[in-house]
């Protein structure tokens, strides 16, 4: 088995992630044993502590595998990435939620996938066998389903996960994409994908399971329907 | 190419179609009519789509166990660390 030489960055956004940033780190070291990698915290100014749990996990696992870049206050998540982006020392970079939505487990699977391919991404998608959710109700399965539907019809994307946000990226393309993605909130997910497509790079997917969060509150509101309609409005006519 | 250059490209070929047919074989009342049961036919099988994709949307039970096992082996090891996770 050849050894894997490649680095992994693995960007995490954060705001009021105190207790889920302490379990993602720690499933985090224990699911990528043998891998290269370092977790990039951006914390946007959370006011319950965040960063100072970040900076007891960086006494347990040295401030060469955890890196605070935290920034003054609520920014948005695209600009979170790209200041993540600006640190990242890895030749991959994996972006994914603090919630524990996104469970650490899976990592292996992107990485394998993307040795296996030479894939330029790998995202996870809830949508297939293997993948699922829990602790979604009727009303949010329907959306999602709703959504996903309506954006496969208009954009014919290639993937059939659009707003899902756990990724592995080849750290030149997430440079590319991320230029010239101008969306905000959670279109912006979506605007990376349909980008990367229409720009031809080679994309593979993974299933993921993705378990509703458990602690702190959800930032998904009635809002976020209404942007994203316009978000896919917006999509089809710029990609 | 931008993808809504190949819609619209798509939509004028259909649109060609449909007049041609117009001028042709099919009476009148009916070939007017086309463009009401595309529309229509499209909107159904969207929502045949969503309502086969609800019935079969991927559910995991069993992960949310597995997700509090993990949690409690994370904040036993972090807690013998001196991280702080009580906060709930």
């Amino acid at each position: 088995m050849e050894i894997n030489k490649n680095k992994y960055s693995i960007i995490v956004p954060t705001y009021n992630e105190r207790l889920n940033i302490a379990l993602l780190v720690y499933l985090v070291f224990k699911h990528l044993r043998d891998v290269d990698f370092e977790i990039i915290v951006v914390d946007d100014g959370s006011p319950d502590g965040t960063q100072e749990v970040v900076k007891q996990l960086q006494q347990v696992y040295g401030e060469d595998r955890i890196l605070l870049r935290a920034r003054p206050r609520k920014l948005g998540l695209g600009t979170a990435y790209v200041h993540g982006l600006k640190h990242a020392s890895g030749n991959f970079v994996v972006i994914m939620d603090a919630d524990l939505s996104h469970h650490p487990k899976y990592l292996p699977s992107f990485i394998r996938k993307q040795l296996e391919t030479g894939a330029s991404i790998v995202t996870g998608t809830r949508y297939v066998k293997g993948g699922g959710v829990h602790g979604w109700n009727l009303m949010r399965k329907l959306t999602s389903r709703g959504a996903n539907v309506l954006a496969q019809t208009l954009l014919w994307p290639g993937v059939s996960d659009l707003t899902g946000s756990f990724r592995l990226y080849r750290k030149s393309v997430l440079e590319d994409v991320i230029s010239s993605c101008v969306s905000k909130g959670y279109v912006f997910q979506m605007e990376m994908i349909v980008r990367a497509s229409r720009k031809c790079y080679h994309i593979e997917e993974v299933p993921i399971t993705f378990v509703d969060r458990v602690y702190g509150s959800s930032k998904l509101g009635g809002s976020e329907i209404v942007e994203y309609l316009k978000g896919l409005a917006y999509l089809l006519v710029t990609t | 190419m931008k993808h809504i250059v190949k819609l619209l490209a798509l939509l004028v070929a259909v649109s060609a179609f449909w007049i041609g047919l117009l001028e042709t074989v099919i009476p009148r009342s009916y070939a007017w009519l086309l463009p009401v049961y595309f529309v229509v036919s499209l909107g159904c099988y969207g929502l045949l789509m969503v309502g086969v994709g609800l019935m079969h949307f991927p559910t995991c039970p069993q992960e949310a166990g597995l997700l509090q096992q993990d949690i409690a082996e994370a904040k036993e090891f972090l807690k013998q660390r001196g991280v702080d996770v009580d906060y709930d």
